[in-house]
């Protein structure tokens, strides 16, 4: 399976590490990833909050482009990247003029096209039944809570992807990996995302609390699928601590990661060994 | 030549505001074919009518033009003023000078010639209408009651006791529907059970209602005063006539963990079983999902025990057909489905409350079986995971209801009442306990209402949250619900041990297929569609059928009541005809241009047209030709418009009128 691949920003700076992890997991799945030719940033929330035609006109060049590269499916791993594509086409789709009106400005005719899909649904293109057959080494110790956030789910009637209050995508995958997901209470709350660099006691408070709650619902990991997400809960670990006290040394996996360790691939080779919490699943146990 | 008048009126000033009466009266006067023209400041009235009787006898008039407003207001009117001077009332057309004209219009001087072209236009169609007498059908004076729920059972009683027999058609074992379910009922709080069962004794005592339970309407044939409606009566598995209802058998039937669809899923029933105490009739019925007999042919103890052998495992469905003449619906609602699972895809769950998800969070009507004296817990308030009292309950109004993100626009207006009940109910109950209420706004319109929701604040201390409902999560064995109090603007977390939700009400199963069997529309969210929302409001567009209770919009058991007897009455009204006479503006067919190509069968909306045949005297075949069931047509034109051979025409609306009509606005 070949399909379209559109990094974002995040994925070629911050969050290498989810590339590294995505690319590896798909390659071993057999799914060949395409970079997107001349890809430019989404816009994410900058360009919304200023200037609507902005926040149009950036992802449809972005969609227009693999519209005339001819793929039919586009994987944009990083949630508000992917949300940001969908409301385009959203938008586009319901005004004939607004669309004309964007093509002239990206100067690149756009129809529409091309499908944007999040990391889960390729995962599900792949075939969860596949994904079980694949597994070289069961995660039996791993007791993952599955964090989807604010934007995996949502707006729910443009992305159309799982119930965005109550999902269970990730479960379906993890359980095929011999892992044992709890069920907990803070899937979709946000995480504090962008207001990191703003108000980061927002981030951190929020982001103790999703913590705490996966913890007192015996979870071991947690599971992400969002590159703002793995940060906010990764990285803010040790400034949890610091303010509030609470140690939680919760390692936080990416989807991609756990698939891929499971199909036998290396910490190294899924940038695992990048993240800043980097407790082995023995040490959590204690 | 004709002699037409044409009777103008000013409709105060609604009409002599924008258009120059006199002018008007004056260039009309001048029209072939009138003979007399005259206004009046309200012809509607008495005083009015009385002109235009005078001058039909007066002027010899033939025909007659109302130039008024629109034919929909008071065509009736007028035409039965012309009856009562002797003139064929379907020699008056109105010429809609108000809704067409004076207001929609402002410049004086371009609405008065308006107003002349519209009336012109009437004239030139009046000269070719015919003197028509109203179509006489025979009829069936016996009603079919689809739905045996309050609405049903009184619409049923109504007809009855006026004398005329009833087929009344219940899906359930019993009847009594929702509200045999209810515990006690707004805002009077009396038994809900004590009220209602009285009356469906009635209905099982009457003489003149034949009661089909566990049945289904399934095919209607003919139309109004001459339905052929097949019914079908499911296996029962229990001789309705041999049983006695004594109960020895689901004494002993061991299949006990069946939920009870009449304790909403919060009890157990038997395999073989009565829904519940009261129920009419009184006798059981096998659920064979769960019957080990039925399942695997061993068990049969219920037979065993049943001293009048009444069960009998090879009952089969039965299908029979009744003739009646008209048709009451009175299906119902359900609750709208707060989970995952929707049966339209414009409608989306409530994943954040948790339904179906943690065992402590129920709706309404699983609310009301706790606290009913007949239910699961006898009416004691206990919380389904572990039986334990809850101390703190939240409810939750308006889930689904008024809120477009998941599908549903209206209001469901019974609910903010039920949960000022049910937060009454549960203090009267749990006297420590805490009733918390979410709410949109409180709607309390009605008699004694608003009282009513003061009471529970007030007496019995209901603590009203203004603002909705974000989440419900479960922490520590408490149900921690997360929400906005938007009157003092600050989010609100309350850990409850039960939640209710009050869902949104939707019409229940099967009414959607049931409306299309009987020609009656249905509305965006499958409700059923009134004839007029003001003045025909238990009618439908389909000829003898009538509409009442929440089948035709959310209500609540008054209003339910009350348009059920509405609904009776107009059966009644019906059946104190001799014989039913229709309006005779209907197609016809000219069987001998008629190629039977059957292009207009399948365009009726009303199904009226069927295929026929042409026979010379001696009964030989001529030709095939569509021909118009003058009992069911009502005259829509959509034959005329789709005929390929112009071979339909329709009565007061001919071909010829039209043209007419239109060649004098050219001219």
């Amino acid at each position: 399976m070949q399909i379209g691949y559109y990094p974002g920003c995040a994925l070629h700076g911050s969050s290498n590490d989810y590339e590294m992890s995505v690319r590896a997991t798909l390659t071993a799945l057999g799914v060949q990833l395409k970079e997107l030719d001349d890809w430019i940033c989404c816009g994410a929330t900058a360009a919304h909050s200023i200037n609507k035609k902005l926040s149009m006109a950036l992802p449809a060049r972005n969609l227009a482009i693999a519209e005339r590269d001819g793929y039919s499916e586009m994987l944009a791993p990083c949630p508000m990247c992917s949300m940001e594509l969908l409301k385009t086409i959203k938008e586009l789709s319901d005004s004939p003029s607004l669309r004309r009106e964007i093509a002239e400005v990206i100067e690149l005719p756009i129809k529409g096209k091309t499908q944007v899909v999040n990391i889960i649904q390729v995962l599900q293109m792949v075939g969860v039944e596949r994904i079980r057959e694949a597994v070289k080494r069961p995660l039996s110790e791993f007791r993952p809570a599955c964090y989807y956030g604010c934007l995996l789910t949502r707006p729910a009637k443009i992305l159309k992807f799982d119930d965005p209050e109550q999902p269970d995508s990730m479960e379906e995958i993890v359980e095929a990996l011999g892992a044992k997901p709890v069920q907990w209470n803070y899937k979709t709350e946000c995480c504090g995302a962008g207001m990191t660099m703003a108000n980061e006691d927002t981030v951190i408070s929020l982001s103790h609390k999703i913590l705490s709650n996966a913890e007192a619902h015996g979870a071991n990991c947690v599971v992400v699928a969002c590159p703002m997400c793995h940060v906010n809960l990764d990285m803010k670990q040790r400034d949890i601590e610091r303010r509030q006290g609470a140690r939680h040394r919760l390692m936080v996996y990416y989807i991609s990661d756990l698939i891929g360790l499971a199909l036998g691939l290396g910490e190294h080779e899924l940038g695992i060994d990048r993240h800043f919490v980097s407790a082995p699943l023995a040490a959590v146990k204690e | 030549m004709s002699r037409i008048g044409v009777f103008t009126c000013w409709c105060g000033e609604n009409i002599a505001r924008t258009v120059d009466i006199e002018r008007l009266t004056e260039a009309i006067a001048q029209v072939p074919g009138v003979r007399v023209a005259v206004n009046y400041k309200y012809m509607c009235s008495d005083p009015g009518q009385a002109s235009i009787r005078d001058k039909i006898v007066e002027e010899k008039l033939d025909g007659l033009v109302v130039a008024a407003c629109s034919p929909h207001m008071h065509l009736k009117t007028f035409r039965r003023a012309a009856a009562a001077a002797g003139l064929n009332p379907y020699l008056v057309e109105m010429a809609n000078v108000r809704e067409h004209c004076s207001w929609v219009h402002k410049d004086k001087e371009l609405a008065t010639t308006k107003a002349i072209e519209i009336i012109r236009m009437a004239v030139e169609k009046v000269r070719r209408n015919h003197a028509l007498q109203p179509i006489r059908v025979p009829m069936t004076k016996r009603a079919l009651v689809i739905g045996g729920g309050v609405a049903g059972i009184q619409a049923s009683l109504d007809i009855a006791d006026a004398g005329y027999e009833v087929v009344l058609v219940e899906r359930d074992p019993s009847i009594g529907g929702k509200m045999a379910g209810l515990s006690e009922t707004f805002p009077t709080l009396d038994c809900s059970q004590c009220i209602l069962t009285p009356r469906m004794v009635e209905v099982g005592q009457h003489p003149r209602i034949k009661l089909y339970t566990y049945s289904e309407v399934e095919g209607v044939e003919g139309f109004v005063g001459n339905f052929k409606v097949q019914i079908r009566k499911k296996a029962r598995y229990v001789d309705m006539d041999k049983c006695t209802g004594c109960g020895d058998c689901w004494a002993v039937c061991p299949s006990k963990k069946n939920l009870s669809e009449f304790d909403c899923g919060m009890g157990y029933r038997k395999a073989i079983y009565i829904p519940f105490p009261q129920a009419v009739p009184a006798r059981p019925v096998i659920d064979k999902e769960a019957c080990l007999y039925l399942k695997n042919g061993k068990c049969g103890v219920c037979a065993k025990k049943c001293a009048p052998q009444a069960i009998k495992f090879d009952d089969q469905d039965e299908v029979i057909t009744e003739e009646v003449g008209a048709v009451i619906i009175a299906t119902g609602y359900r609750l709208y489905n707060i989970t995952k699972d929707q049966d339209n895809s414009k409608l989306t769950g409530y994943g954040e409350y948790g339904y179906g998800m943690y065992k402590d969070v129920i709706d309404g009507l699983q609310f009301e079986r706790l606290a009913s004296a007949s239910g699961p817990t006898s009416g004691a308030i206990k919380r389904p995971s572990d039986g334990a009292e809850p101390k703190k309950i939240v409810f939750i109004s308006c889930v689904g209801s008024r809120d477009e993100q998941h599908g549903m626009t209206y209001c469901s207006k019974i609910c903010c009442m039920y949960v000022a009940k049910h937060a009454m109910l549960y203090k009267h109950k749990v006297h420590d306990g805490e009733a918390h209420i979410f709410y949109m706004d409180i709607r309390a319109g009605g008699k004694n209402y608003e009282e009513f929701v003061r009471r529970a604040i007030e007496q019995d201390g209901a603590v009203y949250h203004r603002g909705r409902v974000s989440k419900i999560t479960q922490e520590n064995g408490k149900l921690v619900v997360r929400g906005a109090d938007t009157l003092i603007g600050q989010p609100v977390t309350i850990e409850a041990d039960m939640v209710v939700l009050a869902s949104a009400m939707r019409p229940s199963e099967g009414a959607t297929r049931l409306a299309q069997m009987l020609n009656v529309g249905v509305d965006e969210f499958g409700f059923l569609s009134e004839s007029h929302p003001k003045l025909r409001p238990v009618e439908t567009n389909a000829a003898g059928v009538f509409i009442c209770g929440a089948c035709h919009a959310p209500k609540d058991i008054p209003e339910a009541v009350a348009q059920a007897s509405a609904a009776a009455g107009k059966v009644a009204i019906m059946f104190a005809n001799e014989e039913l006479t229709r309006e005779p503006e209907i197609a016809s067919v000219n069987e001998l241009t008629c190629a039977a190509c059957f292009t207009c069968v399948r365009a009726c909306p009303y199904t009226a047209i069927e295929k026929a045949m042409v026979l010379d005297g001696r009964g030989n075949f001529i030709k095939n030709t569509a021909r118009v069931n003058p009992g069911l047509c009502m005259g829509c034109g959509t034959c005329v418009a789709v005929c390929p051979s112009k071979s339909v025409d329709l009565e007061g609306f001919s071909e010829e009128q039209i043209y007419s009509q239109v060649e004098s606005l050219a001219l």
